[in-house]
């Protein structure tokens, strides 16, 4: 299960509404590299992974995930704050706003709705942990180019934190893909061939 | 005198940062003594500021919330706003 805590991971506090930054920023939200496809990927890839060491660790990153899309949520929130009709078209916020006013949606900024076809759970470490690392790539290069878009510092300041977990998660994947599977790889071989009841070189 | 808010948060949010970093690690690293005694440690002072902001602000997770005179876990301001960030 979750509990909810009533607090940001790290605190987002923009003082100027920029719609059209929002929705660059929407692409972590509803993308295909977004923080909804990476806490959906590791939550949903965990059950049928072969060690505890890898069940525990995608559990954590997917759970920090959950809390990178509440972040995220905050910046696009803030920069919709208090819009006037005029910023609204001038923006080109627009498409936007006719189908969802200034509430959250999972979609991409040019509108497709987020959607599973996004990220696979193979019940194959190996594939599945691949994934990941390459996943969290992905989103760091989202972010750089969020950042290469950005001109302002209470923008920028939390993207950068959010840029940099992406880089400490892949650390961590590629240990979690090296150390049971590699130096134990015997024993992880067996382990996994009799949990999972199928060949697999 | 009445502890600013946003401070208090701040420092949680600084030991939840170096809390969560370090799980994240000794999931993948659980024999490091170092990133234990880190952790013991941070948990333990992070407690004591948990305390005194709850006191004052209240709960920051439902089981934290005061019964005796109303139900607050419910009240804003919401993590989303910016007057609390």
């Amino acid at each position: 299960m979750w509990v909810y805590e009533k607090k940001l991971q790290y605190p987002v506090k923009i003082k100027n509404p920029n719609p059209q930054m929002a929705q660059v920023i929407m692409s972590q939200i509803g993308g295909a590299d977004s923080e909804t496809g990476a806490a959906m990927r590791y939550l949903n890839q965990r059950y049928a992974m072969p060690t505890d060491e890898i069940k525990g660790l995608l559990t954590d990153i997917g759970t920090e995930e959950l809390a990178h899309i509440e972040m995220v949520s905050a910046i696009v929130y803030q920069l919709t704050r208090n819009l006037s009709e005029e910023d609204i078209k001038k923006y080109g916020f627009d498409k936007y706003f006719v189908e969802h006013g200034s509430g959250i949606y999972p979609a991409s900024p040019s509108g497709v709705p987020f959607t599973a076809a996004y990220f696979q759970s193979k019940g194959d470490a190996f594939a599945d942990l691949t994934e990941d690392l390459a996943a969290e790539q992905k989103a760091r290069a989202t972010y750089d180019n969020i950042l290469r878009l950005a001109d302002d510092p209470d923008v920028i300041d939390p993207i950068r934190y959010l840029r940099q977990r992406e880089v400490v998660h892949f650390q961590r994947f590629g240990e979690a893909n090296r150390t049971p599977l590699n130096k134990n790889r015997s024993k992880f071989v067996a382990i996994f061939l009799r949990k999972c009841r199928y060949f697999y070189f | 005198m009445r502890p600013k808010r946003m401070e208090l948060m701040q420092r949680i949010q600084r030991y939840d940062f170096a809390l969560y970093d370090l799980m994240l690690y000794l999931d993948t690293h659980p024999e490091c003594r170092e990133a234990r005694a880190l952790f013991a440690r941070y948990r333990k002072e992070r407690a004591d500021v948990v305390r005194e902001y709850v006191q004052h602000f209240g709960p920051i997770k439902a089981l934290q919330t005061d019964t005796d005179k109303r139900w607050s876990w419910g009240e804003g301001p919401y993590p989303w706003e910016k007057e609390v960030n």
